[in-house]
């Protein structure tokens, strides 16, 4: 979706201001919810596309003005809300007037580090053969859904050449929905800055997305 | 230092200079948030979907197991073994893993080195995907507006930020995160870097050298940090 989070090119946000010495939380808050957000998606109530669709589907003038983890905490109840897990009154309340609804698993301090090891795969067994080959002249679609989607605007349209095939890959734009992983060909493909940014780009200069096999036409 | 207490001070909730407070509620808002996530933490602890213990656990883990020490395992052993850097270079992956580095968040990593004709630098403009196993969870910067606006479209002048000066005859390749894949920087070798061991390398090897906004320390340098 063409929401506040589809960031790139855009002006007037002032320069990057890094913090010396940043500690990984700003505050006993932000820690509880990062885990919180983490063991709720172990669950299996949603998924991290899901979890991303919901994020910037917050009004734009709200996503840009909220931290983080801000973020975080209200897409965490939106989905606990969607999910049927809890109600707005007991979110409210903090505290439970309702039986809990069955999740698929719980994350417990044992299983944590062994299972976060592991990782969680987005790679999947292609259902067709991949429409596209290393070097092949591609241009980005110029696609708007309203829905989840990782193409950024700021290729739509353009230009730009295949780099490498990663796989087939779990496809966003339907898993953030439930509507099925759908492993879609994953792609690496370059862009000229010139193509993108017009004559002022830096001379030479390449961006180089990740693009799933729907995001692409032939050149 | 943490700003846990930096805010109280400031209770009007002014307009916020995205510049410098985005990621620092002010005053009232701050406490608002706090109770909400005491509120949902309990909720969630009652109905049975969380642990305590996992939660701290998790924690714990993410603000003193992983960081990025571990990428820069990684780089030192890319830099004295060139059988490694092949192997990482080829497919990421299974060659971090075999410094028992790995999982969640770095599943599918690619590794870009930077030459005398090519600086690599990542970003993820649609939201902040990095590579946790390797870089920990990313600094404020790197998820806010201001980076994930300009590294696409002024690479160069975002560099300039973090003082780094790249010579014009490098060519600048941005890596957005817009998928699973994830990107980490194979930083060049310091010069006076040799016959250095891995240990005395990785420390030389900065989380912002290994995301491109900044380069390897040079030897003796590492002492000021």
């Amino acid at each position: 979706m063409n929401g506040g989070q589809d960031l790139g090119g855009a002006h007037g946000f002032g320069p990057v201001v890094p913090e010396p010495d940043e500690p990984v939380f700003h505050g006993a808050w932000e820690r509880r919810v990062f885990a919180m957000a983490m063991a709720m998606g172990f669950t299996g109530a949603w998924n991290l596309d899901g979890s991303r669709a919901v994020r910037e589907s917050l009004p734009p003038a709200e996503y840009l003005s909220s931290s983080y983890y801000k973020i975080w905490l209200e897409a965490l109840e939106k989905q606990i809300l969607a999910q049927g897990l809890a109600t707005a009154g007991e979110i409210a309340a903090g505290h439970s007037t309702a039986p809990a609804k069955p999740v698929a698993r719980t994350l417990s301090a044992e299983i944590l580090r062994p299972r976060f090891r592991a990782g969680f795969p987005s790679e999947r067994p292609p259902g067709a053969p991949a429409r596209f080959a290393v070097g092949d002249a591609v241009v980005a679609k110029v696609m708007n859904p309203e829905t989840h989607t990782r193409l950024p605007r700021y290729v739509r349209g353009r230009p730009g050449r295949v780099e490498a095939l990663h796989g087939a890959f779990v496809f966003p734009d339907t898993n953030a929905y439930g509507r099925g992983e759908n492993p879609t060909w994953l792609y690496t493909v370059a862009f000229a800055a010139a193509d993108l940014w017009g004559p002022d780009a830096d001379p030479g200069g390449r961006v180089i997305i990740a693009a799933f096999e729907p995001y692409l036409d032939p050149a | 230092m943490t700003h846990d207490h930096s805010h109280g001070d400031d209770p009007h909730g002014h307009a916020h200079d995205h510049a410098h407070d985005h990621d620092h509620p002010h005053g009232s808002e701050l406490s608002a948030v706090e109770a909400r996530v005491r509120a949902l933490e309990s909720l969630l602890v009652e109905k049975g979907y969380v642990q305590p213990a996992a939660l701290d656990a998790l924690v714990e883990m993410y603000e003193t197991e992983i960081g990025p020490h571990l990428g820069a395992r990684v780089v030192a052993r890319a830099w004295t073994d060139p059988a490694f850097r092949a192997r990482l270079l080829a497919e990421a992956t299974p060659a971090i893993a075999e410094l028992g580095i790995g999982g969640r968040g770095g599943e599918h990593m690619v590794v870009v080195e930077n030459t005398p004709e090519t600086h690599n630098m990542v970003v993820c403009t649609l939201c902040s995907c990095y590579p946790w196993p390797v870089l920990g969870l990313p600094p404020v910067w790197y998820k806010a507006p201001p980076y994930r606006a300009r590294a696409v479209s002024d690479p160069r002048g975002v560099l300039r930020e973090f003082g780094v000066s790249i010579p014009e005859t490098t060519r600048i390749t941005v890596w957005d995160s817009t998928a699973e894949t994830r990107f980490m920087v194979l930083p060049m070798r310091p010069a006076g870097t040799e016959g250095l061991p891995e240990e005395a390398l990785a420390a030389l090897v900065t989380r912002d050298a290994m995301i491109g906004t900044g380069l390897p320390l040079s030897p003796g340098a590492e002492i000021r940090s």
